[in-house]
């Protein structure tokens, strides 16, 4: 296939959910408002109206505020990847109904012809600012990005194929944490990562995070937290527990910074956070002090 | 149709009947043989009628019972100069997570347990057995500390979950758990687990990524617990009896998938109702895979280990 066609303009849809609507438990779907993408969009933080195309050329970053709307994998490809860079690996993957759970074909089939991909996570080869890595990149609006049996394998292959062909691995999280309708064989992705990492480090690897919004669950307590290096996009939601799921058992409301990557950044799990248009710079300085000098 | 709990209520006044007719016997010199054969077969009747009908959502009910003995149970039926370690060197100490060295025949092994409470106050103190990220660092120490020492590790899983709550999030919970995953996947001695109880999701394979699993008959392991199942996919926590069914969550299922190793019989009721015979055949299993893992040399073993994990996962690749 070739590159360009990864990169068409082919989304219609954007999506207009607040951060911290989204602190919901692992895999949980919600309905996306969307608009059609000749209209004007409303920015959930300031409320300026914006039009679609001003805020695509932005980086999906609010003009006024700096909102950081949600992008999907392909958009973040673009913006990470220098042009015509990426190459994909194991794109037509796909999920098989472990637990016979009803409808579950259907589901799937529908987030495969809306988003033009197949499962939740995009991965292969690409270079930033001129290094060359191997990268994956989780899609939030493929089923909150869940981590099933396809997220898993596509993960680790890409942890395998950094270490084979000694690359730095950079994956973008976006997950609302394990697949619940493939059951025990989501749970066990978390250790599956979670083991290819280990070899990958032990190897000397590279392994750098960027956390981006929203983070939950399965994937927070596997390879989104394990990076030699982690970085959130400003404004992220991260977490363990969905915070309904908190707010319910302390009965209390939290504040809207909890589970933040700035709440991170300030509890030590973090170590730096950047804004959507800083980065790939940041990526590749990052990068060019891990190159071996020649 | 009788319920689970009445078949076991019959069950008990029938063995009480049974106890009556033997006094008499004693006492009286009267010969009852044939009526105390008769009740005993009407017990295995009984018996067999509960095992055959058991549901999913019976075992869940059976994984969380009351008298269901835990991992603090089971080390001190099972092993010999139990030492228990305290902490995380970090943070604090974690009382759901219970952890120490001891001995087992003649091999000395490290300890560690997701620990539920034995009674209302106990299980307070315990957090009824859901674990801190300071519980998963504490875990995690005394399983590097086993490996300096060349220990196998024996853990005992039962817990609903990780705790979840404000403090665990500001202490990283899933850092902590991430971090036992990865770390585990690397230990260069041999893993044993058994789940006694309730394998809740990252909470229960933070302690599980082992060369061995096994699964008691009645203890359940899963993605979530039944009820955020069915909270989650249909909106409806009150249909857990439903997830259940679906979840693949037992022990035969989980054997299918390959996902565990063995089943460990329990008798009719659970593992409270014959601790011993259950912990003596949790102490053959750890004598026997202990005899086999300990002949492995480090670089097999972890190997081995991986390609457990790195099989996990069912995908096909379309055109
Ligand atoms: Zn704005």
């Amino acid at each position: 296939m070739p590159i360009g066609e990864l990169f068409r303009k082919n989304y219609k849809y954007i999506e207009l959910t607040k951060k911290n609507e989204a602190g919901k438990l692992e895999g949980e779907e919600k309905a996306v408002p969307s608009i059609p993408d000749d209209l004007l969009i409303k920015c959930p933080s300031c409320s300026e109206k914006l039009y679609k195309e001003a805020l695509a050329e932005n980086m999906y970053c609010c003009t006024a505020c700096g909102h950081h709307f949600r992008i999907n994998a392909r958009e973040r490809l673009q913006e990470i990847a220098d042009e015509g860079s990426f190459e994909e690996i194991d794109r037509t993957m796909v999920s098989v109904n472990t637990l016979d759970y009803p409808e579950y074909e259907k589901k799937i089939a529908s987030y495969q012809e809306k988003s033009g991909n197949y499962d939740g996570v995009v991965t292969g080869t690409c270079s930033i600012e001129g290094h060359k890595v191997v990268i994956g990149v989780m899609d939030s609006t493929f089923m909150m990005g869940s981590m099933g049996s396809v997220v898993g394998e596509k993960i680790t292959r890409a942890i395998e194929m950094a270490d084979a062909e000694k690359l730095p691995l950079v994956i973008f999280t976006a997950s609302g944490g394990a697949r619940m309708q493939e059951g025990i064989m989501s749970l066990m992705q978390m250790a599956k990562t979670s083991s290819a990492l280990k070899r990958f480090s032990d190897n000397g690897g590279l392994y750098i995070t960027v956390i981006t919004d929203p983070t939950t669950g399965g994937v927070t307590a596997s390879f989104a937290m394990l990076g030699d290096i982690i970085i959130g996009e400003k404004g992220a939601l991260i977490g363990f527990a969905g915070k309904r799921v908190i707010e319910q058992t302390i009965k209390q409301k939290l504040p809207d910074e909890f589970q933040t990557v700035e709440f991170l950044l300030e509890h030590g799990f973090i170590d730096a956070i950047a804004p959507r248009e800083e980065l790939k710079e940041l990526l590749a300085r990052i990068l060019s002090l891990h190159q071996e000098v020649q | 149709m009788m319920t689970i709990r009445e078949k076991e209520q019959k069950i008990e006044e029938l063995n009480l009947k049974i106890s009556e007719l033997k006094l008499i016997e004693e006492n009286e010199g009267i010969d009852f043989q044939e009526q105390i054969e008769e009740l005993n077969d009407k017990i295995k009747e009984i018996e067999d009628l509960i095992v055959k009908e058991m549901t999913p959502w019976d075992r869940v009910l059976t994984s969380r019972e009351k008298k269901r003995p835990t991992a603090l149970e089971y080390i001190q039926e099972i092993f010999e100069d139990f030492v228990e370690l305290h902490g995380d060197r970090y943070f604090g100490d974690d009382k759901a997570i219970v952890g120490g060295i001891a001995r087992i025949d003649d091999f000395k092994v490290t300890v560690i347990g997701e620990q539920k409470g034995m009674n209302t106050k106990d299980n307070i103190y315990r957090n009824f057995g859901m674990p801190a990220p300071e519980g998963y660092r504490k875990a995690l120490r005394l399983m590097k500390q086993a490996e300096k020492f060349n220990r196998p590790i024996i853990t005992f899983i039962d817990t609903p979950g990780a705790f979840c709550g404000v403090s665990a999030e500001e202490r990283g919970q899933g850092e902590a758990i991430a971090r036992n995953l990865m770390e585990m996947a690397g230990l260069k001695v041999p893993v044993i687990s058994f789940i006694i109880g309730e394998g809740g999701s990252g909470g229960a394979l933070a302690v599980a990524v082992s060369d061995k699993i096994y699964m008691l008959e009645n203890s359940i392991y899963g993605v979530l617990s039944p009820e955020g199942f069915a909270s989650i996919l249909w909106k409806d926590g009150s249909r857990a009896q439903e997830a259940a069914d679906v979840m693949k969550i037992t022990a035969e299922d989980l054997a299918d998938l390959k996902i565990i190793d063995g089943i460990i019989k329990e008798p009719v009721g659970g593992a409270h109702k014959d601790f011993k015979k259950v912990s003596t055949s949790v102490k053959e299993i750890i004598l026997s895979e202990l005899e086999s893992l300990t002949k492995l040399n480090k670089s097999e073993l972890v190997n081995k280990r991986y390609e457990r994990f790195r099989a996990f996962g069912e995908f096909k690749i379309v055109e």
